[in-house]
């Protein structure tokens, strides 16, 4: 039990996380949920997303449609996986263009 | 449901295109789809089952390939959707917890697959929100897309249909709808769609008479059944007796007469028989729908809405991008006005894309106006375009949602910030355009007295007047048989805007839908209306109407009318009074 218990705590401390926020008028919907399930589906490890006290698995678009989050909902992107860093930042700059949206 | 003693059957779905059709059924239902085997596997068998999933799964996803290769590019709405369809085959939710579902549960995949929907689809329809719950029926149609392949069962190709029939399926997806050949069906009703749902967006596009939202119309209509199909009135009749039967006959033929009829005479005109000239005008949302608008006849622009520029860019337009529209629009329809309104998001007109902040409840959130004046720049950006369009063609500014008269004044300081602006850029523009607010929220119409010393000109706004006022929200099929035009309660608000507008001298327009259907004519004619705007296909049938009737005898009418206390007495009393003049429409006949 406590072997797992630890294992877990240093598991999650290896992980990283990056805070952002979605920027587009028209919040999360199908085509930026596969956006993001796509850049995630490639990484090594687990990709989550955090939003209105949810977590979603970022390779799942349905998952991702599940957060509803619209826009200026803050949003917590977690890597398991020190080799997904490119992944995460990708994710990061998908979020921070808006998805390629209106932002304003 | 009906049942009648000689077998006849009639089910009452949502509207999805008017007309009426007769013929036989064909069950597009995929077979064996319904009928989900389940049994239980060896641990040998496992990743044989497994393999056989994924096998199903890249079947359809061929399929899909083959179609979205095939399909009309200019149907971009389709195109979406499908798109959509071909990553959510593998979604992790459906594909890998199917996939575990087969090792784990020890089952088929048929049943694995249906499990994993199950559970998906539940969880979307927990979600308040229009856009997340629709995602239920692409849930469904990628499963049954790959069901399909998993049974084994033909699916039966559309585009395999040899003679005219009407198409009856469970839901008609985009893919189902593209392959569709007109000259081979006349009509089409499904189980299931909503309002708001992509089966709704296609029956629109198809332009055949459809009832959707029937529930389990696939159950009782076997192959080869004759049906009846009252696109108008939202009925499917199944094995209909002589008499229904014959008069249905009877009403496609008159109906179909009538429509031609129209069409002939939609130049005329639009005078009462007592010399009352009425200004019918088109509802329009893009520019290049002004020709249709002119060939059915209409006068003026009653109604430009203006989202569709907002919606389709997916970001807000610019001043001049705006303004180009605009220009464009006053110089095709000069002399001619063009009574352009502001920015109506939210509600339901809105794509659903489109939720600025969570609301529980959008139509009565931050929208239309109220969303324009908490984002300023937006609304003077389409202001300014809006002013200088003025300068060059006959433009009317139509503010939509005001629900009291500080939102008016507000307005004005806003617009008197346009056009400072405007002043500063030096831009030719023109500031001396008539002001206009929509009456559609109960409580400007009971203020219209004194919203009317603000501006110069009211539209009532029926649509959304009649939902707010009778609480009733129109897409929800429990209580869509609820929104009523004639309800007394509306009339009156309707009378009292009327009056209102009369008394301060300023113009006064109806535009919403209830001004483009003939049983209300009468009404509004004896109320005094004479400036009317619609969707331009309804207007050769109201003028029609308008150019049979007396306003001396609607006037009466009225009178009659406004003592009455529900809407069966007055619809009863219009359709009986304006028999000789009021067309066979299946919506509005007394038959139903």
């Amino acid at each position: 039990m406590i072997f797992s218990y630890e294992r877990t705590v240093l598991k999650n401390s290896d992980n990283i996380t990056r805070k952002t926020s979605i920027k587009s008028v028209f919040g999360m919907h199908a085509r930026p949920a596969s956006g993001i399930a796509q850049i995630a589906g490639s990484a090594q490890g687990g990709v989550w997303l955090h939003a209105n006290s949810k977590k979603v698995d970022a390779t799942s678009i349905l998952d991702i449609l599940l957060l509803s989050a619209t826009r200026g909902t803050e949003v917590l992107v977690e890597i398991e996986d020190q080799k997904d860093m490119e992944i995460l930042d990708k994710i990061i700059d998908f979020f921070e263009i808006g998805f390629g949206e209106a932002t304003e | 449901m009906n049942q009648s003693v000689s077998g006849q059957i009639t089910i009452r779905g949502i509207i999805g295109s008017p007309g009426i059709c007769i013929g036989k059924a064909y069950l597009v239902d995929k077979e064996g789809v319904n009928l989900i085997k389940r049994y239980p596997i060896s641990n040998a068998q496992i990743p044989n089952e497994i393999n056989r999933f994924k096998q199903a799964v890249s079947k359809a996803k061929h399929d899909y390939a083959k179609i979205i290769e095939s399909i009309d590019k200019t149907i971009e709405d389709n195109i979406d959707i499908l798109e959509t369809h071909m990553i959510l085959f593998e979604d992790k939710m459906l594909y890998e917890r199917t996939i575990d579902t087969i090792s784990t549960d020890k089952i088929n995949a048929e049943w694995a697959l249906r499990k994993v929907a199950g559970k998906a689809k539940a969880m979307f329809q927990q979600i308040d929100d229009p856009y997340l719950k629709a995602r239920v029926n692409d849930i469904d149609q990628v499963m049954d897309k790959i069901m399909i392949h998993l049974v084994g069962a033909q699916d039966k190709k559309i585009s395999d249909i040899n003679k005219r029939v009407i198409l009856v399926a469970q839901d008609i997806s985009p893919a189902d709808a593209s392959q569709i050949q007109l000259e081979r069906i006349k009509g089409f009703v499904t189980d299931r769609g909503g309002k708001d749902s992509h089966t709704s967006i296609v029956a629109k596009s198809l332009k055949i008479p459809s009832v959707l939202g029937l529930g389990k119309a696939t159950m009782h209509v076997k192959n080869d059944d004759i049906l009846i199909v009252d696109g108008s009135a939202g009925l499917l009749i199944i094995n209909p007796d002589e008499d229904t039967l014959f008069d249905y006959v009877d009403r496609q033929t008159r109906f179909e007469a009538y429509m031609a009829g129209l069409e002939r005479e939609s130049y005329l005109p639009a005078i009462t028989k007592d010399g009352i000239t009425l200004n019918l005008m088109a509802n329009i949302e893009l520019v290049e729908e002004i020709v249709a608008a002119k060939d059915h006849g209409a006068t003026d622009i009653g109604l430009f809405r203006t989202e569709f520029l907002y919606l389709d860019l997916r970001r807000f337009p610019t001043e001049d991008e705006l303004f180009y529209k605009y220009k464009e629009l006053a110089e095709l329809m000069l002399p001619h006005s063009v009574t352009i309104r502001t920015l109506d998001i939210n509600g339901d007109k809105v794509n659903p894309y489109l939720s600025f902040v969570e609301e529980a409840n959008p139509s009565l959130g931050l929208r239309a106006v109220r969303f324009c004046l908490e984002n300023e720049p937006v609304f003077i950006a389409q202001l300014k375009a809006i002013l200088r369009a003025a300068a060059i063609g006959n433009i009317k500014l139509l503010i939509p949602m005001i629900s009291c008269v500080e939102e008016i004044l507000q307005v004005k300081k806003v617009i008197e910030k346009a056009v400072k602006e405007l002043e500063k850029e030096k831009k030719n523009f023109n500031r001396d355009i008539p002001l206009g607010i929509m009456i559609e929220v109960p409580a400007a119409s009971i203020m219209a007295d004194h919203l009317a010393e603000h501006v110069d000109f009211f539209s009532i706004g029926t649509n959304d007047l009649i939902q707010y006022s009778l609480a009733i929200d129109r897409r929800n099929p429990m209580v869509a048989h609820l929104y009523q035009a004639l309800n007394p309660a509306v009339l009156k608000m309707i009378k009292m805007t009327i009056d209102a507008a009369r008394k301060h001298k300023i113009d006064i327009v109806m535009c919403g839908e209830m001004a483009g259907d003939p049983i209300n004519i009468p009404i509004l004619i004896g109320m005094g209306l004479t400036d009317l705007s619609m969707n331009s296909a309804s207007i050769p049938v109201v003028k029609k109407i308008v150019r049979n009737i007396d306003s001396q005898k609607a006037k009466h009418s009225v009178i009659k009318i406004m003592e009455m206390t529900t809407v069966k007495e007055i619809s009863e009393y219009i359709l009986d009074e304006y028999k000789d003049i009021l067309p066979f429409m299946g919506g509005t006949d007394p038959k139903i």
